[in-house]
């Protein structure tokens, strides 16, 4: 008997080609927003003199604007800061001119010099908050915004479905800016039952950190779960109508099974990816909802960060976010496979 | 039929009695016992005994008429065919037969007894208990009738389980042997396959074998063969008939290809319109047919026996809509031979009448007639 290896069950070896790709995506898209930064305003006209002249004082003399070129590493080729860009990502990297000297430690995703820091770990500390809001909302909505687009789909026509229908088409039609600061004013002032709403690490209070979240979730969860009610409502009624809908109450089923178990297992198929594009999404950053409830969170950090032109922070920002869309994607498609039989093979 | 007297159905038939007994003390039960022999209604003694079926669905445009007045019986052991083109009410009937439209806004009148049962009157929940074990479909496109998430074995369990208290290894078990008696070849792993892994045969073949996971006593298959080519068309059929034999079930065949149910079925119901157009036994719907638009299903079947030349004659029009159907006799615009009728057509619904025993035939035209003109058609087709 030959002995022969094991093969690798089909499902793993989908994920790690997957996973494979997904490095590869992010190396485009790294390049990509690295041209977006510094090649098109090259290309527009902007010279590295003028960049670095953004970081000198009120008025710079020549010396010094070089001395900071040469210390963001601007004086050298496109190709060859980007080639730094990657390297520091992995190894960390030093800026150095002489007068100052800094250390980004790996991963670097550039140093900002405005606010004389790394960008990592001042991106990092306010991940948490927006996981937290991100996570918390979605589960809200994913349980509400279902669960009314499934009842609605099968009262199809009452009195329910056309109400959850038109709160769900004032919760999609209505900015968050808008239902947030209405909620602030209502439950936060008029009747302060969660006053002061500010991020509490779940580490250090989880009740406070919940209590202090529910307005945002809810405000989050409104806009979306109007959305996935819809969706839903729409994927339900199409479901229904299927032939096997039909095979499975031909076989004797009770309502509750051939619902649930035929009808809205198929029905969700679709939700599942555009419930992961949501998260991604949200993951790189809430921003009106975390600039409505003063959230220091992604989105709050890039607002401020365009704000002031950091550009280092502001590519850290758009790489963190585009990671967390590619992951995201990933997901999706392992839960695709793993909830679509036909994707598999 | 020789399998007719075989073991299996002895003990099906023993074990009936006794459900039957027990049945016997619903109210329900006694309750329709007791309209019947108020009304000097017959007992219903068939397996399946269609009275007066009126299927009616309101919508915006109006009512649609799908079932109008259907009465026929089905022995055990014997298969039915009916037959008409599509929207002619054949497949609403049959889902009215599981009860499938209680739900919904169809509107059914009428008896539908199965084995002395009325399905018409008897609640929901009752009509659920009966659909998937006592009667049973087999579905017109196998793909889209399987559920494309779960395995197959999983959807035959998922039969057997509902109707029968037992573990899932030994519902499992079931559905192996159920695969096995279809013929699908290395059942034992086939049986974790998912729908999609299957040819379109052994699609059919498992939809057969979930339609058959609780013995059901009567069996409808809704165009089985539509979605299939020819080679295979004549294998299931060919499954579908042994496995008759063997369970002696009793089977209705709706399809709109009278060659189909020239093999297999022992009565013809011919449909046109919600209506019964013709019933009558196999041998004299194909021999001597009474209705025109039998006439006209039967020219446009190709046969062996014409001449290679000549064309296919077809039913000139299309179907009526059920909203509208014509008044008097639903056929008339189509049929070749109203004008025979004096008008009568026009104006007044044909009854379905007896042109020979156990034959009937809803047309004006008198019997004779019908008789003569037949010849001549199929002396000029043959």
């Amino acid at each position: 008997m030959i002995a022969r290896a094991p093969a690798p069950h089909p499902v793993i070896t989908f994920i790690v080609r997957r996973l494979i790709a997904t490095v590869f995506l992010l190396i485009v898209v790294s390049m990509v927003t690295f041209s977006i930064f510094f090649l098109l305003p090259r290309l527009a006209g902007q010279t590295t003199y003028g960049l670095a002249a953004q970081y000198v004082g009120r008025s710079p003399t020549p010396a010094a604007v070089h001395a900071i070129e040469r210390q963001l590493g601007l004086d050298v080729p496109l190709p060859v800061q980007y080639g730094r860009f990657l390297k520091g990502i992995v190894f960390g990297r030093h800026f150095d001119s002489g007068t100052s000297k800094a250390y980004c430690p790996p991963p670097c995703f550039g140093y900002s010099f405005k606010n004389q820091q790394p960008v990592w770990p001042m991106m990092i500390s306010s991940v948490p908050v927006t996981v937290s809001l991100a996570i918390g909302a979605a589960i809200l909505w994913l349980v509400g915004g279902v669960s009314i687009g499934v009842l609605s789909a099968l009262r199809r026509g009452t009195l329910f479905d056309r109400f959850s229908m038109g709160v769900a088409l004032a919760g999609v039609s209505l900015p968050i800016f808008f239902t947030g600061l209405i909620a602030l004013a209502l439950f936060s002032y008029r009747w302060p039952i969660f006053p002061n709403v500010q991020f509490v690490p779940f580490t250090q209070n989880p009740l406070l950190w919940a209590k202090n979240l529910i307005l945002p979730w809810v405000t989050l969860a409104f806009l979306y779960a109007a959305l996935y009610a819809r969706l839903t409502r729409a994927g339900m009624l199409e479901t229904m109508n299927e032939d096997y809908i039909r095979t499975a109450r031909a076989k004797g089923l009770p309502e509750r099974t051939v619902i649930v178990k035929h009808g809205l297992r198929a029905a969700l198929t679709p939700i599942v990816t555009i419930f992961g594009l949501d998260i991604g999404l949200l993951l790189g950053g809430a921003v009106i909802t975390e600039v409505t409830f003063s959230l220091h969170g992604l989105g709050q950090f890039t607002i401020l960060a365009i704000d002031s032109q950091d550009l280092p922070e502001i590519m850290g920002v758009t790489m963190l976010a585009a990671f967390f869309i590619v992951f995201a994607n990933l997901v999706v498609d392992i839960l695709y496979a793993y909830v679509d039989p036909r994707v598999r093979s | 039929m020789a399998g007719g007297e075989g073991p299996r159905k002895g003990d099906g038939a023993g074990g009936r009695f006794a459900r039957r007994r027990a049945r016997h003390r619903s109210t329900m039960e006694l309750e329709a016992h007791a309209t019947r022999e108020r009304t000097g209604e017959a007992e219903p003694s068939a397996m399946l005994d269609i009275r007066d079926l009126h299927i009616h669905f309101p919508t915006d445009d109006g009512l649609v008429k799908a079932v109008d007045g259907m009465s026929f019986t089905l022995e055990r052991g014997r298969t039915l065919g009916i037959v008409g083109e599509s929207g002619s009410g054949k497949s609403v009937t049959s889902l009215g037969i599981l009860g499938l439209y209680h739900r919904g806004n169809a509107q059914i009148s009428g008896k539908i007894y199965l084995d002395g049962e009325d399905i018409v009157a008897a609640d929901q929940a009752r009509v659920r208990e009966l659909r998937g074990s006592k009667m049973a479909m087999i579905f017109q496109d196998p793909l889209s009738s399987l559920h494309p998430y779960y395995t197959v074995g999983n959807q035959i369990a998922e039969a057997y389980l509902i109707h029968n208290k037992v573990s899932r290894k030994a519902a499992r078990a079931h559905a192996v042997d159920l695969l096995k008696r279809v013929g699908i070849p290395q059942a034992a792993s086939r049986v974790d396959d998912y729908p999609h892994q299957f040819s379109g045969g052994m699609r059919q073949r498992a939809m057969i074998a979930m339609a058959l996971s609780c013995d059901p006593e009567l069996l409808i298959a809704d165009e089985p063969t539509t979605a299939l080519d020819v080679t295979v068309q004549a294998q299931i059929l060919d499954l579908i008939s042994d496995l008759q034999q063997e369970y002696g079930s009793a089977v209705i065949m709706i399809t709109h290809d009278l060659g189909v149910v020239a093999e297999l079925a022992d009565d013809i119901l011919v449909m046109y319109a919600g209506r019964m157009a013709e019933y009558g036994s196999g041998e004299d719907t194909f021999t001597h047919p009474g209705h025109p638009y039998t006439w006209g299903l039967l020219g446009s079947m190709p046969r062996l026996s014409r001449a290679r030349l000549e064309r296919l004659l077809s039913i000139r029009g299309t179907p009526p809509s059920l909203i509208n159907v014509p008044a008097g006799c639903p056929f008339h615009p189509r049929c070749d031979y109203a004008a025979r009728t004096n008008g009568r057509s026009e104006t007044e619904v044909p009854a379905l009448r007896p042109v020979g025993p156990g034959h009937l035939v809803a047309c004006h035209l008198s019997t004779d007639e019908q008789r003569r003109i037949w010849a001549e058609r199929d002396m000029v087709a043959s």
